[in-house]
């Protein structure tokens, strides 16, 4: 199947005013953040969260970056769609999504920079005199820094063909073929250690989110997830930017997050099922609400999209972000809710810790309405190509 | 759809990989404690309660006060606390190792695991298990400070300084540092009732099998610091639960409780036998089995890319 280039716009930058009053106020949400984050580096963790020894990893580890590097596999899943499968007509969606996995991989490392205590010593995770490689942390470390760097280059031509250095672009473009195999096996290697990470918390994790299956409940979930990503920014950009809806594009991916998604609770159930779960599943307590909330949340799209309004735009925004949601609240139960560590322990963040993950959100969207505007990011207009 | 079959069987190549490596290879095989292993043995039926362990480790280890400045009252272990002894209180509570009415102690310190949780989660060895004596040492030249650590131990123990710009780990490594002087654990050097005994694990466990062949009063000789030592008392043998805490939990540990009272009153979790580091460490090993798995993935990956890369020109235009 060969694309089919007259009908593709090339990407070219918006242009545009880049100090908006949007820009504005996303800008004043990075500056609380540095101010958070002096006090932390100069006060230490505690002064600004909640963290402690009973829940030692809080939000900036769960959403940081056990979500914000989920909704980052928009980068892996479309680049897998367009490349991998050959689907030329997927391409429009390729350089938006690898900037939005690029930012969000990005803020996921830096979070984790200002979460760990000995931040100095962070190299130490690469350098062979101390790396542990029986820790799930050091595969999921070493692999979501390799990934960084390869989503990097895999930007990088946008860069270079805003600079004018064509030949070079072209060059490396040869090569591009090497980062994109890369870039589909390490978010796979790092989203499903994501889930493995639990597997050592033992008996801590509850029963119902405790399983060998994790490591494929965090894969298609994140397929899911980054799916849901390029969807739900598809349909925010055509909004803002006032371009009509790419009915067929996004639908077609929102259906292939239909398929992961019905792939993601056949799994879950199957899975609970094989060990004697199910019962466990009705008594009433916190935890098996949350699980249900979950299945309704990834359950939902199946249903909204089968028959033919499914095709109606407002349909798949709207699926699209209730499969995000069950992606996240999946994350947020594994990692906090389901975590129990003994009598007297509590946790919900502190206004310090939200207000540096809102930081990051903030900083991320600035980043990518900045990149838009600057960078051949999205497809010039169709009108001006006719 | 096309797309959706395509997709999912290509996902399916390196997801089924994952699982059927994961459901066919062999487990990793179990860790068991050195032969020359050291640890405690606390009989809580013995503990008075008198705290002196608590004030013995704290100058042993340098580590901060936590009371009023006379004594030592920390009510857990933390950043400047390795070691604690807690009191379980019912009702009156007028008679000792009574579940009714009755108070029991306990101990509150690292339990030195066959197969610890601790050191399968660093990701920069700053947690090992030394291959000697087994104790679990924490070194902070190459500690990150990403708490997996204190996230991963099922009993809670390693704790983190989150007050300090400077952090690190805080737990009990059985006075180490101690031994090159010809010492032993402090708080079973200094502890009056022989509660807490400090010797090799062998040893330590055929007098636990030895008390718990005694019938509740009799009288007979308990050995107090070390259990190889010459200082001991004779003394009357209490009434014991049938479970000796840390013989099975996790694999294993290298400091085994004793108690009057079940431990759950104890706080103590009810743990499996088999060790989550063991689970954690077969899982990953199948799916990167000698990195077969990804590299083969790798391949078809860049074989397709390969085959359906476009000319620049073409992009470009």
């Amino acid at each position: 199947m060969k694309p089919n280039d007259e009908a593709e716009a090339a990407p070219a930058p918006l242009g545009g005013r880049l100090f908006t009053p949007f820009a504005r106020v996303l800008a004043a949400f990075v500056v609380i953040l540095v101010a958070i984050l002096a006090v932390r580096f100069i006060r230490g963790i505690g002064a600004v969260s909640n963290l402690n020894d009973g829940y030692p990893w809080g939000i900036w580890i769960a959403w940081d970056v056990v979500i914000g590097s989920a909704l980052g596999a928009s980068g892996f899943t479309v680049a897998f769609v367009a490349y991998i499968l050959n689907r030329g007509e997927y391409h429009p969606l390729v350089r938006p999504a690898l900037l939005t996995a690029l930012f969000g991989y990005a803020m996921a490392g830096l979070s984790v920079f200002f979460d760990i205590g000995r931040y100095w010593d962070f190299w130490h995770i690469f350098s062979p005199k101390y790396m542990q490689v029986n820790s799930v942390l050091f595969e999921v470390a070493l692999c979501i820094m390799s990934y960084t760097v390869v989503l990097a280059l895999e930007v990088s031509p946008m860069v270079l063909q805003r600079l004018g250095m064509n030949k070079l672009r072209k060059k490396f473009e040869k090569l591009l073929f090497v980062f994109i195999a890369l870039g589909v096996l390490l978010p796979t290697m790092h989203q499903s250690s994501l889930g493995s990470m639990l597997m050592v918390f033992g008996p801590q994790i509850d029963p119902i989110y405790q399983t060998p299956a994790l490591p494929v409940l965090f894969l298609t979930s994140t397929i899911g997830m980054g799916l849901a990503a390029v969807v739900v920014e598809g349909s925010l950009t055509s909004l803002a930017l006032r371009r009509p809806f790419e009915r067929d594009l996004l639908g077609g991916l929102v259906r292939v997050g239909r398929g992961i998604a019905f792939v993601f609770v056949i799994v879950r159930f199957v899975d609970l099922g094989a060990r004697d779960l199910l019962p466990a599943l009705f008594e009433l307590r916190g935890l098996t609400l949350m699980f249900w909330i979950e299945i309704a949340l990834f359950v939902s799209p199946i249903v909204l999209l089968g028959g033919r309004s499914g095709r109606r735009p407002s349909r798949m925004f709207t699926a699209a972000c209730l499969l995000a949601l069950g992606g996240i609240l999946y994350r947020i139960d594994a990692y906090l809710v389901a975590y129990h560590t003994g009598a007297g322990w509590n946790y919900f963040p502190s206004m310090g810790e939200l207000m540096v993950t809102i930081g990051l959100v903030a900083f991320e969207i600035l980043a990518f309405i900045i990149a838009i505007k600057v960078l051949p990011v999205l497809p010039a207009r169709r009108d001006v190509h006719g | 759809m096309m797309d959706r079959r395509v997709a999912l069987k290509v996902l399916g190549a390196g997801c089924g990989a994952a699982v059927a490596g994961a459901g066919t290879a062999e487990a990793r095989g179990a860790k068991v404690i050195p032969k020359k292993a050291l640890g405690l043995l606390y009989d809580g039926t013995l503990c008075v309660g008198c705290n002196a362990c608590v004030s013995a480790c704290k100058q042993a280890n340098d580590m901060p006060s936590d009371g009023d400045g006379m004594y030592e009252q920390p009510i857990d272990i933390s950043g400047k606390t390795l070691n604690v002894i807690k009191a379980y209180r019912s009702g009156k509570a007028d008679h000792k190792d009574q579940v009714v009415d009755g108070f029991a102690f306990t101990k509150y310190s690292c339990y030195h695991c066959a197969d610890p949780s601790c050191v399968s989660a660093c990701p920069v060895s700053a947690m090992t298990k030394d291959p000697e004596t087994g104790i679990v040492k924490y070194n902070v030249e190459a500690c990150i400070g990403c708490r997996y650590c204190v996230a991963a131990c099922p009993f809670g123990v390693p704790r983190f300084t989150y007050d300090k710009a400077d952090p690190k780990i805080s737990k009990c490594q059985l006075c180490q540092h101690r031994m090159i002087d010809g010492k032993f654990a402090a708080c079973a050097e200094v502890c009056p009732t022989g509660a807490t005994l400090f010797g090799p694990v062998d040893e330590l466990r055929k007098e636990i099998a030895r008390r718990r062949s005694l019938k509740t009063g009799t009288r007979t000789v308990f050995p107090r610091g070390k259990i190889d030592g010459t200082d001991s008392y004779e003394g009357t043998i209490g009434r014991y639960v049938d479970h000796v805490y840390g013989e099975k939990e996790i694999g294993g540990t290298q400091v085994l409780h004793l108690s009057g009272v079940p431990f759950e009153l104890l706080d103590k979790p009810a743990l499996p036998d088999e060790p989550p580091a063991r689970v954690s460490e077969s899982v990953q090993h199948a799916i990167y089995n000698h990195l077969i798995a990804p590299l083969g993935f790798l391949g078809l990956l860049g074989a397709l890319a390969w085959r359906n890369r476009k000319e620049p020109d073409d992009e470009a235009k």
